[in-house]
Order: C-alpha cells, then structure tokens, then sequence
C-alpha cells in the first residue's frame, strides 16, 4: 500500500472519530449524573442497534487509525521495514479491531 | 564570550579513514567575524588541507552550510557573536547528507531528489506560441513566487528529523519546488507533479514539525508547502475515483 493511499486512510479514519469521540464524552458525562452501573449502561445499550453502530464504527475507525499511526513510528523509531512493517501494522489492527469487536458485542448483544 | 578572550575556540569536524573526529583549533577573534571566515582563516593558517565549500560569501548561492553548534546554517552570513556559546564554536558538515572530506557533503542525494520531486520545469508550449500573461496577482503565482527564493542551501534538509528517519523521503526543498512549479501557471506537469510527491517518501512522510522553516536562512516556509501538496494530492485522490 502506498504512503498515499495510508495517509488518506488515516485522515479518513480521523475524520469518522472526531464526532464519535464527541459523542463519547458527551454519553460518558450523561451517564455518570447520579452514579455509575454496570446495569444502567447494559440497560442502555443491550439490544440496541444503535450503539453497536456507533461503538462499532468507532473500533473500526481506531484500529485503522492506529494501525498506520503506530506503523509509522515503528518504521521511522524501530527501523521496521519490508513485510515485517506490513505484518506488525495488520496485526496492530487485528488487536485492536478483535478486542473492540468482542466488548462492543459483548455491551450490544442481549 | 567572554570580554578578556582574544580567541575563539573552535572545533572542526575532520574526517578520517575511520569516520572521523572534531580538532580544535585556536582562532582570533575579529570584529563582524562570520562562520565562514573562521573557517577559512584556519585553512589559510593553520591547515590547508581542510576540506570545505563556499562560492559567493554573500548568502546567494547555497553552497557554504554547516552544522554551527548542531544547528545548520549559512556560515557565510552567521556572525559569529550571534552563535557563539561560551566561546566555543563546533563547526561540522551538514547533517542527513555524505560527508566527502572534513566540512565538505555531497550534495548529490540532496538534488537527484529534487528530480524524483518532478522539481523539474514541464514546458507547455513551443517558440512559436505566443508568451503566457501572467497576473502576478493571482494567487497561484503569489505561492509560487514565496518559494522560488529557495538558494538550494540545504540548510532545511539537514534540519529535518523526517530526512533522518526515512530514507526516502525527498524531504523539504525538493518538496518546496515541487510545489512551485504545481502553483506555475507555465508548467504543464501538475499530475506528472502529483503524482511524484504521493509516492512512498513524497509529501506525505512529512510529519509537520517545521523545522524547516524554523533552519531556512530565507525565512521560507517548506513547511506549508508541503501542506499544499498534501491538500492538492487528497484532492486528485477524490477526483480520480470520480472520473
């Protein structure tokens, strides 16, 4: 993949989160007016399409987010390069998108 | 510097078969005294075997930039009061570039990048059309006219950590002309242009720390050169998957 076509995929994925982390930190100052719950949140989001949508796109965007943001600096701080590059960025994005999958299902899914 | 000195001491970047190591070397001081004289003063004094590179002593032509006290600059305009730190000067050859002998680079790897760049002028008519008008008012010009002050120095592709960190990278000046010649109302390579400073090391291995135009002894900014060229490469990005 060439630095174009990563940077476009960066800025893109930046672009997507901006209004994600907003929206974020605005439930997140909601949600703690009169104590937090484990309850309260499942209540909130289990069976709910649209927080599985939401929270959904936002792992989507970080993973590819940073992936190439920490590909970059192991190429330019570690002197990663070739398929060793290749392979550490894709294996960045798996982490995270596998992790943010499996907690997003696990809040959304009734 | 202190009032009583009556020297300078100076340490000067000596290459040798091993690589190479700083010599010091005890020169006068004098009034209005550049990096450049100092330099020359030791190869006409006490050394004349040491190696450096200098043209018009008048800040036009480039060719005299060295590391002062780990900044580049051009020694032939950097008075030596201005960088001197505890009346010591440490005088090297510019960083990010080979080192042919002592204070002396080659430039080479510095100027095939500004041909990798597309830095090269796209003629788009022949003698026998009429000369292009140019509106020196148009933005467009007004861009292109900020960068061609470039002397080719060098200066900010040894100031940046980006030319350090990759290899390809063609790095702030080549990128500066790239952008030049995109914003010239005469050049008829804009894609050709494009398309050069998109590929891997091009515009985007840029990470913005403007250092460049922090190190430019013409006070240009590289810098947001390139962010024009990142915006026009995003544009034809969106425009070619729409055509």
């Amino acid at each position: 993949m060439t630095d174009l076509w990563l940077y476009m995929a960066q800025r893109i994925s930046a672009l997507v989160m901006a209004p994600l982390v907003l929206g974020h930190i605005a439930v997140m100052i909601y949600a703690i007016q009169g104590g937090l719950s484990a309850g309260e949140i499942l209540g909130r989001t289990q069976g709910s399409f649209g927080w599985a949508l939401f929270y959904g796109t936002f792992v989507v965007a970080v993973s590819i987010h940073a992936a190439i943001g920490l590909r970059t600096i192991a190429f330019e701080v570690l002197g990663l390069k070739g398929s060793a590059l290749t392979v550490f960025a894709w294996v960045v994005f798996l982490v995270l998108f596998v992790m943010g999958a499996q907690a997003v299902y696990a809040v959304t899914a009734t | 510097m202190t009032s009583t000195a009556k020297t300078l001491d100076v340490s000067v970047w000596r290459s040798n078969d091993t690589g190479g190591a700083f010599q010091a070397f005890a020169v006068p001081i004098q009034e209005s005294q550049t990096i450049l004289d100092v330099v020359a003063w030791i190869q006409q004094n006490e050394d004349p075997t040491l190696a450096y590179r200098f043209a018009c002593r008048v800040g036009m032509c480039g060719s005299c930039a060295m590391m002062v006290n780990g900044k580049p600059r051009w020694t032939c305009r950097t008075h030596v009061q201005k960088v001197i730190s505890g009346n010591k000067i440490e005088i090297a050859p510019l960083r990010n570039l080979p080192v042919i002998k002592d204070l002396a680079t080659d430039m080479d790897p510095f100027f095939d990048k500004w041909v990798k760049a597309e830095g090269v002028f796209h003629p788009s008519k022949t003698r026998d059309d009429a000369i292009e008008q140019i509106d020196p008012t148009s933005h467009e010009r007004t861009e292109a006219d900020i960068g061609i002050e470039c002397i080719n120095c060098s200066i900010c592709y040894a100031a940046c950590d980006a030319v350090s960190t990759t290899e390809d990278y063609l790095g702030p000046a080549a990128l500066n002309r790239a952008w030049t010649l995109f914003n010239d109302a005469k050049d008829s390579g804009k894609q050709t242009i494009l398309d050069a400073v998109s590929a891997n090391g091009g515009c985007h291995s840029c990470h913005s720390m403007g250092s460049c135009a922090e190190a430019c002894p013409n006070e240009l900014n590289p810098m947001a050169s390139i962010a024009g060229l990142k915006r026009e490469t995003a544009k034809a990005f969106f425009a070619r998957r729409k055509s």
